[in-house]
């Protein structure tokens, strides 16, 4: 019998501790390697977390309701014998990369190939992120994922040590999370000048952000922070202070969309998608962000990273507060597409059932505070992106228009204010104001083809 | 232009014995079988015909003395080729070619310009004592060449070249592929495919597979289905030739692709893919983007039973299975 250390995950980036919510084992139960053990409740996100290895659950060190940092013990397995060194590789680690991870050596270890045909010993990741098992030799402790990023194959690390390209800084496709040779060029190819380690700017971590206290008066009630507000609160703050916030107001005519919105809802709604004036919208930027990609972008110390891919967040309003999910390769959905994954999303932030992944890696926010009723609102940009759009109310409002043969007249119109806040250290005024006006000729002209 | 006429694997062998015999009359065949009766898979149908019996001798069931007259017959300055009936009993003359033969130059400054040919291989239903792929008890065996071709094409002009060689060439022919393997050769061409030269059989991008003999087809088979299933592109080497290797084409194909799939239909232990694993390790090391995998068989004599040899033997299954992990490594 040989033990496997369970320890709490790092759920994502900037998440430093995690609350077990729930054990769904009970010591001296059985489990199987990648069975669902625990349920954590994180700064962003409630997942469960799978086995990372076959065996017995054979001890519980962190009890339910307990908050914890990433990294703490949680559990101890008793597997097999030998099941622990055949399969610690086989961990799946989040897909996303950590800004700053230690540097450590493990030497290099590719599963080896048992017979002719061999069976991949690590499944392909998947998107629950299994418990990091800690490293044996006594040597400190690194995650599943630490130890996989420092595993690269001989020509991965050629190409690293010609580039200076740190591997642990590459999102890997491979097994395990492993980066592989397409990885590390596209890594290359898309960020040409990457700032060295020391330069890089520091993710905020937990209580870098001072909140005043303030005395209570008699007869208030004083309510600590739930995670979420914690972090909604240090966020904010901080992006207030580290983008140059400027805002652009643009007036959209929403008639046609609101007419092909009324035409097709139906059948949309047969075909399980509920068809919202957002989708329209996020449909619009998503294929304008691909065209203006200083605002598909992020700021990195003195350097722009210009993202690859449109992945436009959608930020949703809780009851327990303020989340915002992805959709990732927006600008390659078709409006339905892009409406089933709001409806998705929508659904999941609601029932927790969204995924670290899904509220990762997100290049261009839209928050739709619309439904609510306000004329138009400035949003906060969510960093590291350097532009978030506001949706105002869309309603019928008087509105002068032009006929064809120049003769005016006030026509009631379905109107509504797109406002987008944006960061001036990369992002110009005309940058800005170019891609609104082309998001705004997209929804006034949205072709009928594409509904 | 000339003419082309679809010929057979065994038929191509048999027009580039044909060939040589006409262009040289120093050029005679030797083994059990192989005049009247045209040998056992009618290789040299119709030969002592055309050449008599001083050229197409058939001999006692002796490997050792088949061996042996061949050499002394090439250092006397003819140009034997030796038929073995079934490659597996090659053995029994592996005194005479590793001692005798393969050293003879280097041991007594002796010339032995000769050829040992026979069906190898399995997929037959053959069992143990006609399946056998010899090559790996010879590739230990310096002053030895070892040929193994899988196209048409190349069974003519591997033969060709290995008559013309001035040193003892084994030339192993797989029988699966005698009437199986077709292909349109120009009639009149001369081909002379050189001995120690890999092929590209199939270019790609993605992942190397380097095979020879049968397993070369079942790698072009799976890289097919890789490309359509997969999208994955698969580029396959077909060796040619196993002594001496073809270090270039190896480690070109490496450093294209950065990963590696060795796939033969012998054994797995001692196989010829750990050599050449081990070559690239020394060669291309830095250029791998994964390990070094193998399909080969298992490491067990081949079994009768058809369910038992299709399990022991390198299916395409097998490679698209070991492709596919590689590919994703």
């Amino acid at each position: 019998m040989a033990r496997v250390d369970v320890l709490m995950p790092q759920m994502g980036e900037s998440i430093a501790e995690g609350t077990l919510s729930k054990w769904l084992k009970k010591v001296g139960d059985p489990v199987k390697r990648d069975e669902p053990l625990f349920e954590i409740s994180t700064d962003k996100v409630d997942a469960e977390i799978p086995a990372p290895a076959a065996g017995v659950l054979a001890e519980i060190k962190v009890q339910e309701g307990q908050t914890v940092p990433v990294q703490t013990l949680v559990a101890v397995l008793e597997t097999e014998a030998g099941a622990v060194a055949s399969k610690p590789a086989a961990a799946t680690a989040p897909a996303a990369p950590k800004p700053e991870p230690p540097k450590q050596t493990v030497p290099p270890a590719p599963p080896p190939p048992r017979a002719q045909a061999p069976s991949p010993q690590a499944p392909p990741p998947s998107p629950q992120a299994p418990a990091p098992v800690r490293s044996g030799d006594g040597g400190g402790v690194q995650t599943a994922e630490q130890r996989l990023r420092t595993k690269s194959t001989p020509l991965v690390r050629k190409i690293a040590a010609e580039h200076s390209v740190d591997i642990s800084r590459i999102p890997g496709s491979g097994y395990a999370g492993r980066v592989t040779k397409q990885d590390i060029l596209g890594y290359i190819e898309r960020a040409p000048t990457i700032p060295a380690p020391g330069q890089r700017p520091q993710p905020l971590g937990p209580g870098a952000i001072e909140h005043p206290a303030v005395e209570p008066w008699p007869g208030d009630r004083v309510e600590p922070w739930s995670k979420i507000r914690k972090i909604t609160a240090d966020h904010m703050v901080m992006s207030r202070r580290v983008s140059a916030h400027v805002a652009s107001f643009f007036e959209v005519d929403f008639t046609r969309v609101a007419q092909l919105r009324a035409k097709v809802k139906q059948t949309y709604a047969e075909r399980g998608v509920n068809l919202t004036f957002l989708a329209f919208i996020a449909k619009a930027c998503a294929e304008n962000l691909r065209k203006h990609p200083i605002v598909n972008a992020a700021v990195s110390g003195d350097s722009t990273i210009y993202r690859a891919d449109v992945n436009v967040g959608i930020a949703v309003a809780l009851d327990w507060g303020l989340i915002v999910p992805v959709i990732k390769h927006a600008d390659e959905l078709s409006l339905i597409g892009i409406a089933r994954a709001i409806n998705d999303l929508g659904e999941r932030a609601r029932t927790k059932k969204l995924l670290p992944d899904d509220i990762q890696r997100g290049t261009f926010t839209i928050t739709n505070p619309g439904g609510f009723g306000p004329f138009a609102g400035i949003p906060i940009i969510n960093q590291p992106q350097v532009a978030i759009l506001g949706v105002g109310a869309i309603e019928k409002r008087p509105k002068v228009v032009s006929a064809t043969d120049g003769t005016e007249s006030i026509a009631i119109r379905t109107m509504g204010m797109l406002t987008m806040s944006y960061d001036h250290r990369v992002v110009d005024g005309a940058d800005a104001d170019q891609f609104l006006a082309d998001v705004k000729k997209v929804l006034q002209e949205f072709p009928e083809g594409a509904v | 232009m000339a003419a082309a006429a679809e010929v057979t694997f065994l038929e191509a062998l048999r027009q580039g014995l044909w060939e040589e015999m006409e262009r040289d009359d120093r050029v005679f065949i030797l083994g059990e079988d192989v005049g009247l009766y045209g040998g056992a898979f009618k290789v040299t149908e119709g030969f002592t015909k055309r050449f008599g019996e001083s050229r197409v001798i058939d001999t006692p069931i002796s490997e050792a003395a088949i061996v042996g007259a061949a050499a002394g017959a090439a250092h006397m300055g003819l140009r034997p080729v030796a038929e073995m009936q079934f490659i597996d009993f090659i053995s029994c003359a592996y005194d005479m070619l590793t001692n005798y033969v393969a050293t003879a130059r280097y041991r007594a400054g002796l010339s032995t310009p000769m050829v040992v040919r026979g069906p190898c291989g399995g997929y037959v239903r053959g069992g143990p004592f006609h399946s056998q792929n010899p090559e790996a008890a010879f590739l230990h065996t310096p002053g030895l060449k070892i040929v193994y071709p899988a196209t048409a094409r190349d069974a003519k002009g591997l033969i060709k070249s290995s008559i013309r060689d001035e040193d003892p060439v084994l030339y192993l022919e797989h029988k699966w592929l005698y009437r199986r393997i077709k292909e349109q050769l120009p009639e009149g061409e001369e081909i002379l495919t050189p001995i120690g030269q890999a092929r590209m059989a199939r270019e790609g991008k993605h992942l190397s597979i380097i095979s020879y003999g049968a397993t070369l087809w079942k790698s072009l088979e799976a890289a097919d289905k890789l490309e359509k299933e997969d999208g994955v592109s698969v580029e396959v080497l077909d060796l040619r030739t196993l002594l001496p290797l073809d270090d270039a084409a190896i480690v070109a194909t490496v450093k294209k692709t950065n990963k590696v799939l060795i796939v033969h239909e012998d054994t797995r232990t001692g196989g010829i893919a750990g050599e050449i694993a081990a070559r690239i390790n020394e060669q291309a090391f830095e250029w791998l983007d994964g390990p070094i995998m193998r399909v080969t068989a298992h490491d067990v004599p081949l079994p009768y039973a058809p369910t038992l040899e299709d399990f022991v033997l390198p299916q395409t299954d097998d490679i698209v299975k070991a492709a596919r992990w590689l590919a994703k490594y």
